[in-house]
């Protein structure tokens, strides 16, 4: 099996805030990501798909269509949006880097016909991301 | 689907390549000039993956107001800017390798109360990097 990854970047902006914790709370767990102004980030996105090559063409998927389904799921719906307010899927979901990641899994897992979607890596910060994987081993067991 | 948050720190040490289980000769074909008695030093950049249920009243695995500080009282604090073999009382039995020190950190950071500790993954240089992860406790360079 075959991985390939694909990355792209978006600008978005959002904050942390649960409309059922008191605004002493929300200031305790959150800490400064609570500031109801917002505050943005440069994420970084990189998505992997695992396959085999076809015979034919000696790709797993076609990059151009990966680009594509990046540019109309994720680039569209989050580059220079407010994740809070603009993002219908993050609705009532604080936007975390572990909940953004979710939601772009979601979004693309029904949308890669061919290969399969095997980790949505996202970037927060240098310092910070999250990944999502499948539930299931991998067919080499390389990941669980 | 599972998620797991990966943070990353930094710290800058230095170490000396050297068993006493081996002659001067040994010590010298074996570790080349990782052995020089001076030490060197690495800027070390690790890599701490935790692994858990996302909360839905904080949308986190584990909160990195809880993460940061359990990082830098474990590791952070008594590393950096240390001279590991002398500074870090596991390092006086065991020879401080990278592999070693992952362990060692790793051994230091899987008591976090809030989530599982997947794996680490620690960079001694641009060059080399070792990981170790819950399931196998193996490590690789």
């Amino acid at each position: 099996m075959i991985r390939i990854t694909r990355k792209v970047e978006f600008s978005a902006s959002h904050f942390y805030h649960n409309p059922s914790f008191s605004a002493e709370e929300n200031r305790r767990v959150f800490g400064k990501c609570n500031n109801p102004h917002g505050h943005g980030h440069n994420y970084v996105l990189e998505v992997t798909i695992a396959g085999e090559p076809d015979p034919t063409t000696g790709m797993v998927l076609d990059l151009k269509e990966l680009k594509d389904i990046l540019q109309r799921e994720v680039m569209e719906r989050m580059d220079h949006r407010h994740l809070n307010y603009e993002v219908p899927e993050l609705a009532g979901q604080i936007p975390t880097c572990e909940n953004v990641a979710a939601v772009i899994w979601k979004l693309l897992e029904p949308k890669i016909k061919t290969g399969k979607l095997d980790r949505v890596r996202l970037y927060e910060s240098p310092d910070l991301f999250a990944d999502c994987t499948a539930d299931a081993p991998c067919e080499d067991g390389a990941r669980a | 689907m599972r998620v797991s948050l990966t943070r990353r720190y930094r710290f800058a040490a230095s170490h000396r390549l050297y068993t006493t289980k081996l002659s001067e000769a040994e010590n010298k074909r074996v570790y080349g000039k990782c052995s020089n008695p001076y030490g060197h030093g690495h800027n070390y950049v690790l890599q701490v993956t935790i692994s858990g249920p996302v909360d839905s009243a904080t949308g986190m695995i584990a909160n990195l107001g809880e993460l940061d500080p359990f990082v830098q009282r474990e590791v952070i604090e008594p590393f950096d800017q240390k001279f590991l073999n002398e500074e870090v009382g596991e390092f006086r039995e065991q020879v401080a390798t990278t592999e070693n020190l992952a362990r060692e950190i790793f051994r230091r950071l899987k008591s976090f109360p809030s989530a599982r500790l997947e794996r680490i993954r620690i960079e001694e240089t641009s060059k080399n990097s070792f990981e170790i992860a819950d399931e196998a406790e193996e490590v690789r360079a």
